[in-house]
């Protein structure tokens, strides 16, 4: 894929891509339900690097679900080679897991999940207090952060105070705070009506602009379509890799 | 470290907005905490009452006498070695004050012959009938631990006259001559007339079962003129050092033998008797109730640990999601089984300090309404129950937490 930074057909800038982030080498995932064995993944092979604006696709059952948790660090691959920034994280234990989606990794969700009871401010706090951030560093990021994504004017708001829009965007907040290698959104527009969604799309553009790395998992071709490089999944496998058109 | 500390704050505040926004639930199970603590220290608090009441009345005894009596304190069963003792009379007090007078470095200071019985005292209308009337000599105010009210011990000359004085509890001279002094009035014990030249302060009951407020205390001589000495006496000895005790004993054992002329091999035919004695037959009694009433009340404490339990369960449940996203979020395994012990221990922290409260409002009331009845509320009380609280808290809090810490992120951030 030739990195261009001149607008392509649709307008949009391709920034260069970086270095190495995730190095997935023939993964494959097994599940027993009862007496049945699920290979949820069959041999995936994926390497992504720094700065692109990747999207995962594939229809319920592809295994789109257990990549997106395997590249979240949320599970562990049943065989297969996964290097996160060079680190081998296919072995290791719960904590370190844990780390390693603290620093390295930001969760966007389809549910938002913030915490009902906190405002916003003290949602996008949440992953400092596990990095060990001092309080006043982490009010003042987190409020920064809060700001750039727009919401500095609803920091003290609780989630059932903010509207969809609102509280995705805190999410992507907290998701940006700790400057995480990748951000990973599984179906960020799926509860939100079209025009939020187009609005978060474009704040993810905007953050890919910055420099960030983007995985969005979605079902969604319109919401692809939004990315520069298309996975597709069917069964387990890898159908195509390329270019969003 | 500094993320240990950290994430404490947060679960603090966490497991506090989470009582708050559970208000009705959070004061339900506090309440079996509650009920548990009340009860708990409650029974502490009355088992020390118990204990120091016991403790006051041993001491009235005196920790520093012995008594050289026919019977031993405690339980006889065999009785029968007992029955055929010869009786301790009064006139021995002499003999053996001559033996304690010849050992060099003796440990026993005078012996006093006191000799008792009930009688009725009456004072014009006024009758008080079971008052337990001593006959002593003068030396008796050597080994008398109580203060004086009003008025004097008798002298020498006033015992070894016979002169009818007597020398009454704080009960009786209440009872006879009301808010009056009773110095220099004349009353009568069982018909025979005698002089009031004093009266004991307030001493209070041993073990509920005598008082020593109830006495009245005459000279050896008038005793026997009156009610006569046939129904035996007994013989109190003060000893010097109290932390001898044993070894005084000893000697008393041998200066009795002595006196009565007891031959080598012979077994004792007294007992001398102390305080100790009492102590060591109600102490495994004491304890057994002790127990036995911990025991009792930790269970409604359990009961509330189990409502602990439950309702972390049920958090655990509801917040499934949530633990799914703090684990997404970098939270490890200590951080989210920190949060749900801090939850537990929160509600039985706040438990234990308004059980604790209540406790002491309850014993302040009881202080107040019943002064003589032996209740204590310590500082030790509040540490012991608010640690029991945490324990309890953790303990209880355990399973749950652990099994949160434990859950799988997938399957949690999959829960609805």
């Amino acid at each position: 894929m030739a990195p261009s930074l001149a607008p392509d057909l649709t307008g949009r800038v391709t920034r260069p891509a970086g270095s190495l982030v995730i190095d997935i080498a023939d993964v494959s995932k097994l599940y027993k339900m009862g007496d049945e064995i699920i290979h949820a993944l069959r041999g995936v092979t994926l390497e992504i690097r720094r700065n692109e604006y990747l999207a995962i696709m594939g229809p319920s059952g592809s295994g789109k679900s257990t990549l997106m948790n395997m590249l979240g660090c949320l599970d562990t691959p049943t065989a297969g080679r996964y290097l996160f920034n060079g680190k081998n994280v296919a072995h290791m234990a719960d904590d370190e897991l844990a780390d390693i989606r603290n620093r390295e990794i930001g969760f966007v969700f389809q549910t938002f999940n913030l915490l009902p009871r906190s405002t916003a401010l003290a949602n996008v706090e949440l992953p400092l207090i596990y990095a060990g951030v001092p309080a006043h560093t982490r009010r003042e990021r987190a409020a920064q952060t809060l700001t750039d994504v727009g919401l500095g004017d609803r920091m003290t708001h609780k989630p059932n105070e903010l509207s969809g829009g609102q509280r995705q965007r805190v999410a992507i907040a907290r998701a940006l705070v700790n400057h995480p290698s990748i951000i990973l959104a599984d179906e960020p527009t799926g509860n939100l009506d079209s025009k939020t969604g187009v609005e978060i799309m474009e704040l993810f553009e905007h953050l890919y602009d910055q420099g960030n790395t983007i995985i969005v998992v979605t079902h969604e071709e319109d919401i692809a379509r939004h990315a520069r490089r298309i996975v597709r999944l069917r069964d387990g496998l890898i159908e195509s890799d390329g270019p969003a058109l | 470290m500094k993320r240990l500390i950290y994430e404490l704050t947060e679960s603090f505040r966490i497991a506090f907005a989470q009582i708050r926004a559970n208000k009705m639930r959070s004061a339900l199970t506090a309440l079996g905490v509650i009920i548990g603590i009340v009860a708990v220290t409650l029974m502490g608090t009355a088992i020390r009452g118990i204990d120091k009441g016991f403790q006051n009345s041993l001491s009235m005894l005196g920790d520093d006498i012995l008594y050289v009596q026919k019977w031993p304190w405690g339980n006889v069963e065999d009785w029968w070695n007992y029955i055929g003792r010869p009786p301790i009379k009064p006139e021995m007090a002499g003999p053996l004050n001559t033996v304690i007078a010849q050992t060099p470095n003796s440990l026993l200071e005078v012996a006093v012959p006191v000799a008792g019985r009930g009688t009725t005292a009456k004072y014009g209308e006024n009758k008080v009938s079971n008052v337990i009337t001593f006959g002593t000599t003068a030396e008796y105010s050597r080994i008398l631990n109580a203060e004086f009210k009003e008025g004097r011990f008798f002298n020498d000359t006033e015992d070894a006259s016979g002169r009818p004085v007597c020398i009454l509890g704080y009960d009786i001279a209440e009872a006879l001559f009301q808010d009056r002094s009773a110095l220099g009035e004349q009353m009568f014990l069982n018909g025979h007339p005698y002089l009031v030249i004093g009266v004991m302060a307030k001493q209070g009951s041993f073990l509920g079962l005598f008082s020593f407020d109830n006495q009245a205390v005459v000279p050896l001589e008038s005793f026997r003129k009156s009610f006569g000495t046939r129904r035996g006496a007994e013989l109190r000895v003060k000893i010097k050092d109290k932390t001898r005790l044993v070894e005084a004993k000893e000697e008393l054992v041998g200066a009795m033998r002595r006196v009565r002329a007891q031959l080598p091999g012979e077994r004792d035919n007294f007992s001398v008797n102390e305080q100790g004695a009492i102590k060591e037959t109600l102490d495994p009694i004491k304890q057994g109730i002790a127990m036995a009433g911990l025991f009792i009340t930790g269970l409604s404490l359990f009961v509330g640990a189990i409502g602990i339990m439950n309702i972390t369960f049920v958090s655990v449940k509801e917040r499934t999601k949530e633990i799914g996203t703090r684990k997404a979020l970098g939270a490890r395994r200590r951080t989210i089984l920190l949060q749900f012990l801090i939850e537990a221990v929160s509600i039985c922290l706040i438990g234990g300090l308004v059980g604790l409260s209540l406790t002491y409002g309850l014993v302040f009331v009881v202080g107040q309404a019943f002064p003589s009845f032996p209740v204590e509320f310590s500082i030790s009380l509040v540490f012991v129950s608010m640690a029991v609280s945490v324990v309890v808290g953790i303990l209880s809090g355990f399973a749950p937490a652990w099994g949160a810490a434990r859950l799988d992120p997938v399957v949690a951030l999959r829960y609805e």
